[in-house]
């Protein structure tokens, strides 16, 4: 029986990785990852992914070389190791998942932005073990939502493009809503100060949910949220929305409280969050 | 001088009243039931085979009525924590339905008659202490079992439970019960198996803060009773 010999390479550099020699027809892609797994072991089975091109398919272990259609003494092998999807990290990424991936990240470079050129704090800090207790539930969160968005897994919304680009709007739209609001709650109070006024609409259309609202920042974030899990259709970020709106409706309605005792002429006919409703 | 009535006393609702006492009244009946269909099927059979069916109703029904007993808190009928009752009640109700009712397997090992032995007795002093208190006839020695019994009981309970959800794990994991396996259309996974662990592991720090919380009430009790006592003799 003629014996094979396996080269596996790099797929991004061609370059050899190891070879193994004894080979057969009958050597199955197991044996190779057992093998390699030998030179790195650190690299066992599950994490190594084999291809015949270099942005081929994965092979599967019970695959025999024979079955792969091996003629020549030698045989080339693509080599990629996957950490947190095992083998099934190089299925296709569908488009939806980068744009959710994109709007994660506008959010919250928005926020960084605001952060330090748009708010105006009435304190210069806070508790530190807030920042132990904020980090654990946005980090949480991100790793909870990223592990199913991102999941080779994952099945695109059930109305398809529609829906995605739908909730893609929406999301865009509400991102400006609220910074809207930001910018106009900055304008409210004077540089340096920590003075308090009745927010009201301005000339920016965005700004008119001041009329129904009091904290019209937090409608548009619910907004942003619910479109983004309309988008993804996935339940952990309909779980994420419904802690944050949660928290925000709590933040909202003791704002609300606090400006109507503050001024008494704060318009009534005013919600909180929801208009007519909270 | 014209005597202006007292409108800080409540006036007591003899509805309300009659309520939580025969609220009270039939869980005392109900778990008492319970107790004794297991020790008729333990003495007639000397097995544990069969006793599950031997106590299924009464467990379930009256187990399942506790939630009741969230509802009174958040209306007010009751002055208790809702996030506590409806903390405890969620981990009976959890083992009843999710442990021993779903998975037959669970029924078969010495947790089950432990959990059922503790959960018995505890419950029927329990509901005779806020049956009795309601109408002010409440004797100590009942005030005594409900907040010295709990020192043996409350562990051996535990133990029950921890042992039924241990014996369920295998049932869990072949059968892949209750959970939801990728790709779907929520784009969401659930193990059931792993809960598990992580409700076993949960146990650890939980247990031992509401052990000793049971033994802070104790010490409150009694002490008030002790002192009740010496001021009387005075």
């Amino acid at each position: 029986m003629s014996s094979l010999t396996i080269e596996i390479c790099d797929p991004r550099s061609e370059k050899t990785l190891h070879t193994i020699s004894q080979a057969s027809p009958s050597t199955t892609i197991l044996d190779v990852k057992r093998d390699y797994e030998k030179k790195a072991p650190k690299y066992y089975p599950d994490r190594q992914s084999f291809r015949l091109e270099p942005r081929g398919r994965s092979l599967k272990d019970e695959d025999s070389l024979a079955t792969l259609g091996a003629k020549g003494p030698t045989m080339k092998l693509y080599l990629r190791p996957s950490v947190i999807y095992g083998e099934l990290a190089t299925k296709p990424m569908h488009r939806v998942v980068q744009i959710a991936a994109g709007c994660w990240t506008l959010h919250y470079a928005k926020r960084l932005l605001e952060t330090v050129f748009v708010h105006r704090f009435s304190h210069a800090t806070m508790p530190i073990f807030n920042i132990f207790k904020n980090s654990m539930y946005y980090w949480g969160f991100a790793a909870f939502v990223a592990y199913y968005v991102n999941h080779p897994l994952f099945t695109p919304p059930m109305y398809g493009d529609a829906q995605i680009y739908a909730g893609l709007v929406g999301f865009l739209f509400n991102e400006l809503g609220n910074l809207s609001i930001h910018l106009a709650l900055r304008n409210l109070r004077p540089p340096g100060t920590k003075e308090r006024r009745i927010p009201k609409a301005t000339a920016n259309p965005f700004t008119w949910l001041f009329n129904f609202v009091s904290c019209p920042n937090y409608t548009y974030e619910f907004g942003a949220w619910t479109s983004f899990t309309i988008m993804t259709q996935c339940l952990p970020a309909a779980l994420f929305t419904f802690a944050g709106v949660y928290q925000m409706s709590m933040w909202a309605l003791g704002k609300h409280k606090n400006y109507r005792r503050e001024f008494k002429d704060y318009p009534r006919g005013r919600k909180s969050i929801l208009p007519f409703i909270l | 001088m014209p005597v202006k009535p007292d409108s800080s006393a409540k006036a007591k609702n003899p509805f309300i009243t009659g309520y939580i006492v025969v609220y009270n009244a039939v869980l005392v009946a109900g778990w008492a039931l319970m107790g004794v269909q297991a020790v008729l099927h333990l003495s007639r059979t000397k097995s544990i085979q069969g006793l599950y069916n031997a106590v299924e109703m009464s467990l379930l029904v009256f187990q399942t009525c506790a939630v009741m007993e969230v509802v009174h808190c958040a209306v007010g009928l009751v002055r208790s924590s809702v996030f506590l009752t409806g903390f405890q009640v969620a981990s009976r109700v959890f083992v009843v339905w999710g442990i021993v009712y779903s998975v037959p397997e669970s029924r078969n090992n010495i947790g089950f008659p432990l959990l059922l032995f503790a959960w018995s007795i505890t419950e029927v002093i329990r509901y005779s202490f806020y049956a009795l208190n309601e109408l002010n006839l409440l004797p100590f020695i009942v005030k005594w079992l409900r907040y010295t019994l709990f020192i043996v009981l409350y562990p051996l309970g535990v133990t029950g439970e921890l042992l039924c959800i241990w014996s369920s794990l295998p049932t869990v994991k072949a059968k892949k019960l209750y959970s939801l396996e990728l790709p779907n259309q929520l784009n969401f996974s659930f193990s059931f198996y792993y809960y598990l662990f992580v409700v076993m592991l949960a146990y650890i720090p939980i247990f031992p803060q509401l052990y000793f919380h049971m033994f802070g009430q104790r010490k409150k009790t009694l002490a008030a009773v002790a002192e009740g006592a010496t001021k009387k003799q005075r």
